[in-house]
């Protein structure tokens, strides 16, 4: 099967939650310097510690922007617990399409942004 | 076939190419990503097979017969190489590909530097003909300093010379860039970098596959290569050296068969080349380098060039009358490496939706982040052209540029 299915297409031209937040309490930017793809997080959590508000910048391929643009939808309104625990299989079936080995990081890189983020955020409560 | 000239048969080269006649995603494959590894030859596969199947043996070694014939054709294929690019027997080292040919002068020579040395290379440097110096110069407190290149993706040759002085001992420069197929003039850099008393090195990675080569026209003091872009199999490369300097030279790898005597206190080395091939060697990949060679003489080197030339040309006509488009590199005395983006589209999708076609290219950075970042691109689509490709296949792969629109861009 073709990576470039609709949802993906539909993702990647008409991204969701694009842009950023200001004085976000989750902030993280990675790239994958395999192939220069760039994302950007921003998060702001409600008191139960869930995320109410996400956005993201992002440079890169369809793969990544995409992906970007679907895990932002997935998990809006969950807890940074069940964030963090997001597997990469997880992301992998959230995306419906068969990603190959060289693809890989390009359909990662937005969910180990969002999790490094949140790890970020949890050191630095402690 | 045009009267007179020698222009080559790609159609019926093509047929010497088991792989050629293999279908990626249900289309005839069209393999342009030869700047990354050249498909091989049922020659090359056939020696192989041969020296496996029938003497296989160490080298070096063995007073017995199989040893004996592979001694005799992996030696055979050194005396192939030493002529291909006009070196010396002795001067013709084999290694286990370019970058690791110029880690051993890194390693040899670079380890002689001291505090306030220079090193040169360019901005269009692959990272094998950087990072080894960039890290040598760390740890012995030298300079490194890049050469700019101008708009076009060329060396700015004023630059250079501004880059060398009394305190410059090594200039490290490749021969033709495997991103923007710029060939630099490397004749004219050896005299100046001969002028001020340094080391003139070329990574020919990119053009001994593709064009001739004369180290002694060059007037380089090290020159390297691998076999895998040139028709020949992987883990094989050389490195040529100036007899005198590499006769000066500790060896990079200790080990069996570079050793003349050992005791327990000392070493005396072997001679060269042997002195810097410690270890059994790649054998079968000599022997395949050796018949890669002889294929690519039998065809004739300026005919090799000429070809990939009139592709490139053909190529980047094409490419440059779509609006689209942006090309890297020089419009005209290129190589046959062409890198190019779509607007708004990244590298890796390109290069996605073409393999849908059975079209290989290569999108990234190829291993030159330095000269990504002077290009203010965090990637390119490159195509790469070799003896087989035709004029046909570049058409598919303007065809399918299309299709790369179509899908993401819905133009």
């Amino acid at each position: 099967m073709n990576i470039y299915q609709e949802h993906i297409l539909d993702h990647y031209s008409n991204p969701r939650n694009k842009g950023q937040i200001d004085n976000p309490d989750i902030y993280y930017k990675d790239t994958n310097p395999l192939c220069g793809d760039e994302v950007a997080v921003y998060a702001r959590l409600d008191r139960s510690k869930s995320i109410s508000e996400i956005r993201f910048m992002a440079r890169g391929c369809a793969i990544s922007q995409a992906s970007a643009s679907m895990l932002t939808e997935h998990v809006k309104g969950k807890s940074l617990d069940e964030v963090y625990g997001i597997s990469s299989e997880d992301m992998l079936r959230l995306l419906m399409v068969p990603i190959s080995h060289v693809r890989m990081k390009c359909a990662l890189l937005a969910l180990k942004t969002l999790q490094a983020g949140i790890l970020v955020h949890m050191k630095g409560k402690k | 076939m045009a009267s007179g000239t020698m222009q080559l048969n790609a159609s019926s080269i093509r047929e010497d190419f088991p792989i050629l006649g293999r279908k990626v995603n249900g289309k005839p494959l069209i393999y342009l990503d030869n700047a990354a590894t050249s498909q091989k030859p049922r020659q090359v596969i056939d020696s192989i097979r041969d020296y496996y199947g029938n003497y296989n043996a160490n080298v070096h070694r063995g007073i017995h017969r199989l040893s004996e014939e592979a001694s005799e054709a992996y030696e055979s294929s050194r005396e192939k190489a030493a002529r291909f690019i006009n070196a010396g027997f002795e001067e013709t080292i084999f290694t286990k590909n370019a970058t690791e040919s110029l880690n051993l002068v890194a390693y040899s020579i670079g380890m002689q530097l001291g505090k306030g040395d220079e090193v040169v290379v360019s901005e269009m440097e692959h990272h094998s003909n950087f990072v080894p110096w960039q890290q040598i110069c760390l740890k012995k407190g030298a300079r490194l300093r890049f050469v700019k290149i101008d708009k076009e993706g060329r060396l700015d040759m004023d630059d250079l010379a501004g880059c060398l002085n009394r305190k410059t001992r090594i200039v490290s420069i490749t021969h033709v860039s495997n991103v923007l197929g710029t060939i630099n003039p490397v004749r004219e850099i050896a005299k100046l970098a001969h002028d001020c008393g340094a080391l003139f090195i070329v990574d020919a990675a990119q053009s001994a596959p593709h064009m001739p080569l004369d180290v002694r026209s060059i007037g380089c003091d090290f020159l390297a290569f691998s076999s895998h872009k040139m028709l020949g199999p992987t883990g094989i490369g050389v490195l040529y050296g100036k007899k005198e300097l590499l006769d000066s030279m500790q060896p990079f790898i200790y080990g069996g068969d570079m050793i003349r005597e050992v005791t327990f206190e000392s070493t005396r080395f072997n001679e060269l080349p042997w002195k810097f091939e410690a270890g059994t060697p790649n054998i079968a990949g000599g022997i395949g380098l050796g018949a890669a060679i002889g294929y690519l003489e039998k065809i004739g080197m300026e005919n090799v060039f000429e070809h990939e030339k009139m592709l490139s040309e053909y190529a980047l006509g094409r490419l440059l009358s779509e609006e689209d488009i942006k090309v890297y590199g020089p419009k005209k005395g290129r190589a046959g490496v062409i890198s190019f983006n779509l607007k708004g589209i990244h590298a890796h999708d390109v290069a996605a939706i073409l393999d849908q076609e059975g079209i290989a290219i290569r999108g990234g950075h190829h291993c030159a982040m330095p000269l990504m970042s002077r290009l203010e691109a965090s990637g390119t689509a490159r195509a790469s052209f070799y003896i087989y490709n035709t004029k046909q296949e570049i058409d598919a792969m303007a065809s399918a540029l299309e299709k790369v629109r179509g899908v993401l861009t819905g133009r």
